[in-house]
């Protein structure tokens, strides 16, 4: 079955392939570009699953061990920089699900974006080229080899989340949409905002890459990993940190920047701007997911750092990690916008992903990642679905009423409200997508946040004192339950009570190509989990835990399952859910929130996201406009264009010298007086042309004569 | 017994002496075109006559000759065309009334 690896490069290259012929030649026929992307991803799916196949029959040896393919790419000097692919356990489990993921997104989104229909998106094309390049992008960091082509593909995933956030920047306002003016400028922030928040990590990551490269001269993954080298890097001193710990930290700069955690987390929520597709591809199965595999596949640096003394690389992963765990889910408690509830969620989510990472346990974090990837696609293309019908239901009730002046936001979920009944199968969809978040058994959450909190708990027993895996399994433990609470507290809004507007009165049920994937996203939901579950040996831990053996620095066992940590847990998010739920459930519109009657002022910080961004707008843009500004001066005002200004009035004065001198030396002796000269001359000479052939022949005569003589005397 | 090159030479620049006398002096335009025929015959026995004293095994002096006499046909064919139609305009083929060519 080995043969079936040879097709890992083709994975990656058929969603790009779809890129180019949409963009190139069938841009203009919107069925077909969608089609085309649909299918390059559905081949894609069926090659990854075919590989994933190949390692499963492989055995340890490839699982371990890894398939991999050079391609000597760029010769530079005495080395070449190689653009590889590998396969081993850990690239097939991620195979398993981005392709997969990605295709019920395609489908969801020829539903979403409106195929055929009146209203179709004007852009509809374009939008599958850019998700089908983000897939690409994805994909090729996955069956990456050497850090270039990861990197080619981290970049390829920054320009299309910028490309795609904005993707309703270039909307035009019609009286269909009447799109006010507002919506564009926020998309076209929002898309900058992630952009630029993400180049920070970018850089970061860019020079921890050109450090392991001139300090081990290979650029492959597997020979970085080996032993010797994170031994010579271990030893070698770079401000005053063993050389492994400062890359690390860079690469995790990376990833933090990409995987919104805090500090650089801001992007995120803005990114709600984008189509909702968008959204549930950004956060569930591409580029979010990008960071998080980052780390996990740069762990024996991180590893390597942590054991040598007062080098905690790790530790920084995992308090950064509990930090974001908890400030996404306590901000997605005060939030209104459904999607930008979710995409708090997602940070804090993303957040318990690097706990799991930063607490060295490899599968912990990526079984979160895998099964996160299912339920957050899931729950986004459920609120994607839940905004559409909103949508609609605001269409049929301004036609019914012959007004369209109101300013309405679908995506208000306190305008919405009695949706189960009138979108059955989403509610239902939804309702999977929560419980799996939330972490309820036997729902695919529970099995990997449990996996992650037991991990913490493990190691804080182990140990006994109240160290840092404690902290992390309390953040953790915290979190679950306000993510249990704020997805409560979403679900009574959205889907019980009574609907309190209009639009939501006559909302429908989405058409069957936005349902079906929600519905084979919420079996993933549900059934995902026992790939890891104990009482099924861990089968994901035997399958990827090995990846990272080769190093000597990784040592993945698969914690036994902690039945205290599970209770407690689950009674916390069985008690949050219902907390949220029950206050939430009869919301009337206008009504001060349940939350802010008992938080008060601490809710006002939350809704205001803990004042980060008006922080950042403090320190961080304002000096940088300040600068900005101070730059402008010096160039416009003060220095530079002052001296611009001199030098151009020197040379008017030089010109002008030069005109009198050309006017009167030139033009009136020269060029005039040349003229006049043969005018004269002509004037003098005209009289010997006396128009008689024999005087003409006379003076050739006696010319030819005189110079005869004159040859002939001398 | 040969008749020397020098003869010959002479002969021609009297011919050519004649022809350009009655170019200059003649007021009839016809006078004039005869005169321009002696100076090219002059040409003509030049040609001949160092072809056959110089160069004799080369028939380039013949030839000379024959594209002279050729090319002084044709230059009086022309000349008289010119001078029947100036004389169509002007009534005249005196060559001193002929000045429109002058400032």
């Amino acid at each position: 079955m080995d043969f079936l690896f040879s097709f890992t490069p083709l994975i990656p290259l058929f969603p790009l392939l779809a890129f180019a012929v949409i963009v190139l030649f069938t841009y203009r026929y919107n069925r077909l570009s969608s089609d085309i992307a649909i299918g390059s991803i559905a081949l894609s799916t069926v090659l990854a699953w075919a590989v994933l196949l190949a390692t499963l029959l492989g055995g340890e040896h490839i699982q371990v061990e890894g398939w991999q393919l050079r391609v000597p790419w760029l010769p530079a000097g005495t080395t070449v920089l190689d653009l590889g692919f590998a396969v081993d356990g850990f690239t097939a489990a991620m195979l398993f699900m981005v392709p997969f993921v990605c295709l019920m997104i395609f489908i969801y989104s020829q539903g979403y974006m409106k195929l055929g229909q009146p209203d179709q998106d004007p852009r509809y094309a374009r939008f599958f080229a850019y998700i089908s390049l983000f897939a690409a992008g994805m994909l090729g960091l996955v069956v990456a080899r050497d850090l270039v082509l990861l990197f080619v593909s981290w970049e390829i995933m920054g320009l299309c989340s910028y490309l795609l956030i904005g993707f309703w920047s270039f909307r035009k306002a019609d009286d269909e949409h009447h799109i006010d003016e507002a919506q564009v400028i926020r998309a076209r922030k929002a898309a900058l905002k992630a952009f630029i928040t993400t180049r920070i990590g970018d850089v970061l990551l860019f020079s921890g890459i050109a450090l392991l490269y001139s300090y081990t001269g290979t650029v492959t993954l597997r020979e970085i990993f080996r032993p010797e080298t994170l031994e010579t890097l271990q030893t070698i001193s770079l401000l005053g940190m063993p050389a492994v710990t400062v890359i690390a930290l860079l690469v995790f700069g990376g990833a933090v920047g990409k995987s919104a955690q805090f500090p650089l987390h801001v992007w995120l929520p803005d990114a709600m701007e984008g189509p909702t597709p968008v959204s549930a591809l950004i956060h569930a199965a591409t580029m979010v997911a990008a960071g998080v595999y980052l780390v996990a596949r740069m762990l024996p640096l991180f590893i390597a750092g942590f054991e040598v003394a007062d080098a905690p690389a790790l530790h920084w992963v995992a308090i950064v990690g509990a930090i974001t765990a908890l400030l996404g889910a306590t901000i997605g408690l005060a939030q209104d916008d459904i999607k930008r509830v979710l995409a708090y969620s997602t940070i804090s989510q993303l957040g318990y992903m690097m706990m799991g990472l930063g607490l060295g346990s490899l599968v912990a974090g990526i079984f979160h990642l895998l099964t996160h990837a299912f339920f957050k696609a899931l729950l986004f293309l459920g609120a994607g679905s839940v905004i559409h019908g909103v949508e609609h239901g605001h269409h049929v009730a301004a036609h019914a009423d012959h007004v369209h002046t109101e300013h309405f936001n679908p995506n208000d979920m306190k305008a919405m409200g009695g949706l189960r009944h009138r979108m059955p199968y989403t509610f239902v969809a939804y309702l999977a997508g929560t419980l799996a978040l939330v972490g309820i058994v036997p729902f695919a959450g529970f099995w990997s946040k449990d996996e992650i909190l037991a991990e913490a708990f493990h190691l804080w027993r182990a140990d006994g004192a109240l160290n840092l895996p404690f902290w992390v399994w309390l953040a953790g433990t915290l979190g679950a339950f306000f993510t249990a609470l704020y997805m409560g507290r979403q679900l009574g809004l959205v889907f019980w009570g009574e609907p309190r507007h209009t639009a939501a009165r006559h909302a429908h049920e989405s058409p069957s190509s936005m349902t079906i994937p929600l519905i084979v996203l919420a079996l993933f939901a549900l059934l995902f989990g026992f790939v890891n579950a104990p009482f099924l040996g861990s089968p994901l831990h035997h399958f990827m835990g090995g990846v990272h053996e080769a190093s000597e620095v990784v040592h993945a066992e698969a914690v036994p399952f902690n039945f205290t940590v599970a209770a407690i847990s689950t009674v916390l998010a069985v008690a949050g859910l219902l907390l949220g739920w029950l206050l939430y459930r009869n919301y009337r519109p206008g009504q001060v929130e349940p939350f802010q009657v008992v938080l008060g002022p601490v809710f006002t910080l939350l809704r205001n996201k803990y004042y980060i961004d008006e922080l950042y707008q403090q320190v961080i843009i304002r000096p940088v406009v300040w600068l900005s500004n101070f730059c402008f001066n010096i160039d416009d005002r003060w220095i530079i264009d002052p001296f611009v200004d001199l030098v151009g009035a020197a040379g008017r004065v030089a010109s002008d010298i030069v005109r009198v001198l050309d006017s009167v030396v030139v033009d009136r002796w020269f060029v005039e007086g040349t003229a006049q000269l043969f005018n004269a001359a002509g004037r003098g000479l005209r009289y010997s042309e006396t128009g008689r052939v024999q005087n003409y022949l006379l003076v050739v005569a006696v010319t030819i004569l005189l110079l005869l003589g004159l040859y002939l005397y001398f | 017994m040969a008749i020397p090159l020098s003869w010959w030479l002479t002969v021609a620049a009297a011919l050519f002496a004649i022809g350009l006398y009655g170019v200059l002096s003649r007021r009839n335009a016809i006078g004039v075109l005869l005169g321009i025929e002696l100076m090219l015959n002059a040409a003509n026995i030049n040609l001949v006559a160092f072809w056959r004293f110089i160069t004799p095994q080369a028939l380039t002096g013949q030839v000379f000759a024959i594209f002279v006499i050729g090319i002084a046909a044709a230059e009086a064919a022309a000349g008289l065309a010119i001078i029947i139609s100036a004389y169509r305009r002007r009534r005249t083929v005196v060559v001193d009334e002929l000045d429109t060519m002058r400032w």
